[in-house]
């Protein structure tokens, strides 16, 4: 166990690659015969040669295709955008700026606080309703922010029924009588956000928890530590890497959030990029905008990175899943209250809410295509899910391979494009789809004298892609995460036995990272449902999904015509989050035998 | 893994060619940023009539950059839209078409098209203020520059500056009186308000009716959509809380935007585009929007919704809407330099 040791064999892979390398390879190394160059150049060639087999190979080309909206995206920052940076450096840059960075700093510790502490007591502790907890805790992620946000505006606002109630027993006659927060905030949009957006870091930590050696647990306790000291000296620190995976997506999330922070009129960054964008007509504003914050945020990750390295975070052994302590009296109650108040408000009140509206406004919001709304919801999500696991899982692995740190920051760069609005990535992939499109319709004219028009623009196709691109930080984030759990000595020791590369992914990375793959596919699926504005601009003629459908009635102020979209949005999150946790749980019984 | 990776290729493509498939020749496609829900009982009838099906791609964000991208390939005839600002966006970007049409030029006031026919308003919605029955007297506001009177301290709400119908206003403001005489209005504004500016139209009405402010503004048909709401009668008690007030009557009239249609450069359908423009000024299509959307027809003569009537008619600004949307980036500018949603 190297927690925090410097790791002196940083790359054991180096062992055995003379070994291991086919002689194809030999072949090849000899045909490009780098000496010629001088010394220099062979070197650099050799170092880039080894760096360049199948999987490196594979992990570039992944990156290379999830990065083509953030490179439309630069490009189009490229282009002149007149004097809107002074305009805004002089009036509203510095508020979006601050608010911006209160509303991550509100979300990022309350996601930490709530999805890490629920993630532990659930897996160290047995209380009355764990089981249920287990599951119900990554209810709220199915919930959309801005479907929350209406609700609780409805509820909490003056003429609310907590307001009306408080009126009525208090004999307060108007809002000049007595103070009331404003849900209408940036403290609302930031409760909003962590309701809806702490299963990431719940998710995250909790199969870092349950994938925990027992032996560093026991260590501990052996070593004299209470429950408190060994979650913040060992199990903490240890879940690091997940839980920072978890925080930067809900913080991503936050970041390219815009229906929340519009409805409740909170100016933040993403504000001003569609302001600059559709008001001031400015696209090359607004990329350039959307740039400074993609380099924002990926200098928060780069931070973040450096502050631990040099650590490793893998565990020798395999055996997990402690005993776990029962709670009872207050403590137990305190535990079922920790966990139920989060579920309670991030998904109960708000399905039954929706649940009522959807059930008054049936007539309205039933209408034909709904069903076929819903058949292309759950088929999109369904195949975006498996393509982003499948490509998170090789890009992740290729990296892992390589082991550069050229190829790291690539990988994580190519997944930054979460961070941004959207619609400006969904632009981003218009642009060079058309290109693209054009070039083979051109290319047919020459040769057979017809056109083919559009053939990927507008298509499902399209949609996939867009999909694909933009939550490939979901996917390769949670891979990534779980990678980075398993020992180098694993597949040291599976590739010394003579096993290749992919054999060695196939029989052991992949059972190993059975719960990293499923949690992937889930927060995927379900933020697919969720999806609107890269619909909205890249889908077919007549093509609709549950999120379209509830936003038509939305963007027109009929939020309860809206709810039977975003209820059946929020019901079709449910049955893969109740399989992935029965999946996780049954892996931590799994293996305490 | 390979079989998944086969099968998923294989699904997109599928895919892909299947909805690229569904468009045939003679359909009208059209882009449109109104909701679908809204066009449906249009479209159905245009299709009943004239034998022409459409298709739609129902978008808001970032359509005319789709429009652009698709360029000369583009599988659509015709964009539907409100806000003369997303319109001249378009003329600006040079992907519209310019139509002649008898029709279309009888049936809409020239204030209201394209000179050179790119686009065509199908309707005109006022930007009119919910004066409270209670708290301000008749006559006590009629017109926008009143907002701005210090008398005004603490008695308005209004949704964000930076909304697409608030943006109009100001740059039609900015049109009449030039940029230092609206942005002093602005100010004025900005310092009446009762609270942040916030929520959608409604949420105003809302506003007034709890006595969180006295006057707000919103456009016309919210108030129709209220008054009616058997749904939700909680609407109607804040549109009965209400007057409507036009402000301006006494100049140069009310503000007013439009919802329009135009048909693209690159159509490959042009003829059935116009038809189906056509169609959405004609007596029956007008009526719907009128009845059912509370907006006012842009043809002379199709009667308006009684509920809408019962405001009384009132002066629209003429001014060229063009010119309007010409100020909109100063307008978004000018609500940045004022503070006004902070």
């Amino acid at each position: 166990m190297a927690l925090t040791s410097k790791n002196p064999n940083k790359n054991p892979r180096k062992n055995q690659s003379g070994r291991l390398k086919n002689a194809s390879s030999r072949l090849l190394r000899a045909g490009v015969s780098v000496r010629l160059v001088g010394t220099t150049i062979a070197r650099f060639g050799k170092y880039f040669y080894r760096q360049l087999d199948g999987w490196t190979l594979i992990a570039l080309l992944i990156a290379l295709l999830v990065a083509v909206p953030l490179v439309t995206v630069l490009w189009l920052a490229l282009s002149p955008s007149g004097d809107i940076w002074s305009h805004l450096a002089s009036t509203v840059l510095p508020h979006y700026i601050w608010t911006t960075l209160l509303l991550m700093l509100g979300v990022g510790i309350g996601v930490s606080v709530i999805g890490t502490g629920t993630a532990w007591l659930t897996t160290t502790y047995r209380f009355p309703g764990v089981k249920i907890f287990e599951w119900a805790l990554l209810l709220p992620l199915a919930v959309p922010a801005y479907i929350i946000a209406y609700i609780y505006t409805d509820l909490l606002e003056y003429a609310g029924p907590l307001q009306g109630a408080l009126r009525d027993v208090m004999g307060w006659k108007s809002a000049r009588d007595y103070w009331f927060p404003e849900i209408r905030s940036l403290g609302g949009a930031i409760i909003m956000m962590v309701l809806t957006l702490y299963p990431y870091v719940y998710l995250l930590a909790r199969s870092s928890f349950l994938e925990q050696s027992t032996a560093v647990l026991e260590a501990g306790r052996v070593l004299g530590r209470g429950p408190w000291r060994s979650f913040i000296e060992l199990a903490l620190p240890l879940a690091r890497p997940a839980i920072v995976v978890g925080v930067s997506l809900a913080l991503m999330e936050t970041l390219n959030d815009f229906g929340t922070v519009d409805f409740f009129a909170v100016q933040t960054f993403t504000a001003g990029i569609y302001d600059v964008w559709l008001n001031m007509n400015n696209i090359a504003g607004a990329a350039q905008l959307a740039v400074v914050l993609m380099a924002f945020v990926f200098a928060l990750i780069a931070v973040e990175r450096l502050a631990r390295k040099g650590r490793r975070f893998d565990s020798v052994t395999g055996r997990t899943g402690s005993h776990r302590q029962q709670l009872s009296g207050w403590q137990g109650f305190a535990a079922v209250a920790i966990c139920l108040l989060p579920v309670l408000l991030g998904f109960v009140l708000p399905a039954l809410v929706l649940l009522d509206h959807a059930i008054n406004f049936y007539e309205i919001s039933f209408e034909a295509g709904f069903l076929t709304h819903a058949w292309n919801s759950l088929l999109l999500s369904s195949i975006v899910a498996l393509v982003s696991v499948a490509l998170g899982l090789l890009l992740a692995y290729g990296v892992r391979l390589s082991g550069t740190n050229v190829m790291k920051s690539a990988s994580r760069l190519a997944s930054i494009g979460y961070a941004v609005p959207g619609s400006v990535l969904a632009v981003g992939i218009l642009i060079p789809l058309s290109s693209l499109d054009h070039g083979l319709d051109a290319m047919s004219k020459d040769l057979f004298g017809i056109g083919t028009g559009l053939l990927f623009s507008g298509t499902m196709f399209a949609l996939i892609y867009g999909y694909t691109t933009r939550f490939m930080a979901l996917s390769h984030g949670s891979v990534e995460a779980g990678l980075a759990r398993i020992t180098p000595n694993m597949e040291g020791a599976a590739r010394s036995l003579g096993a290749t590369r992919g054999q060695t992914l196939r029989r052991i990375h992949l059972p190993l990272l059975r719960g990293s793959l499923l949690t992937a596919a889930l927060i995927v699926f379900v933020d697919s449902m969720k999806e609107l504005p890269m619909t909205m601009l890249l889908r077919p003629f007549n093509f609709g999904t549950l999120a379209t459908h509830a936003h038509q009635f939305a963007s027109d102020e009929l939020f309860e015509e809206a709810a039977l979209g975003s209820l059946a949005i929020v019901l079709a999150g449910i049955i893969p989050v109740i399989l992935l946790s029965r999946a996780i749980a049954g892996r931590g019984k799994g293996s305490q035998s | 893994m390979k079989s998944v990776f086969a099968a998923i290729g294989l699904c997109a493509v599928a895919l892909t060619f299947v909805s690229g498939m569904a468009l045939a020749a003679g359909d009208v496609n059209l882009y449109s940023y109104r909701q679908p829900f809204l066009i449906k009982p249009m479209l159905a009838q245009f299709t009943k009539q004239s034998g022409i099906e459409v298709n739609v791609v129902y978008a808001k964000k970032g359509m005319l950059e789709r429009i652009k991208a698709e360029g000369e390939n583009t599988p659509a005839d015709a964009v539907l839209t409100t806000d003369v600002g997303r319109l001249s966006d378009m003329v600006d970007a040079g992907v519209l078409a310019s139509v002649k049409s008898a029709k279309l030029e009888a049936a809409v006031a020239p204030q209201y098209r394209h000179p050179d026919g790119l686009w065509f308003a199908l309707t005109t919605r006022a930007r009119i203020l919910f004066a409270s029955k209670e708290r301000v007297k008749p006559g006590e506001v009629t017109s926008y520059e009143d907002l701005a009177d210090p008398k005004m301290k603490g008695r308005i709400c209004i949704r964000s500056g930076k909304h697409l119908y608030n943006i109009s206003l100001l740059a039609s403001m900015i049109a009449h009186k030039g940029e230092a005489q609206a942005e002093k209005w602005l100010r004025g504004v900005k310092a009446n308000l009762a609270r942040r500016p916030q929520g959608n139209d409604r949420a105003q009405a809302r506003a007034v009716y709890e006595g969180v402010c006295d006057i707000a503004i919103g456009n016309n048909y919210y108030m129709g959509k209220m008054e009616t709401n058997e749904k939700k009668p909680e609407q109607k008690k804040w549109a009965a809380s209400v007057n409507v007030v036009f402000p301006n009557q006494g100049d140069r009239g009310t503000h007013v935007n439009i919802s329009g249609a135009a048909v693209l450069k690159y159509s490959k359908n042009k003829e059935n585009a116009v038809k189906l423009l056509e169609f959405l000024v004609s007596d029956s299509a007008q009526k719907i929007y009128a009845e059912q959307n509370f907006e006012y027809p842009v043809k002379a003569g199709v009667p308006i919704s009684p509920v809408v009537k019962a405001w009384g008619s009132f002066k629209a600004d003429n001014i060229n809407l063009a010119l309007v949307a010409k100020h909109r980036a100063q307008a978004a500018k000018m609500v940045d330099r004022v503070g006004f949603d902070q």
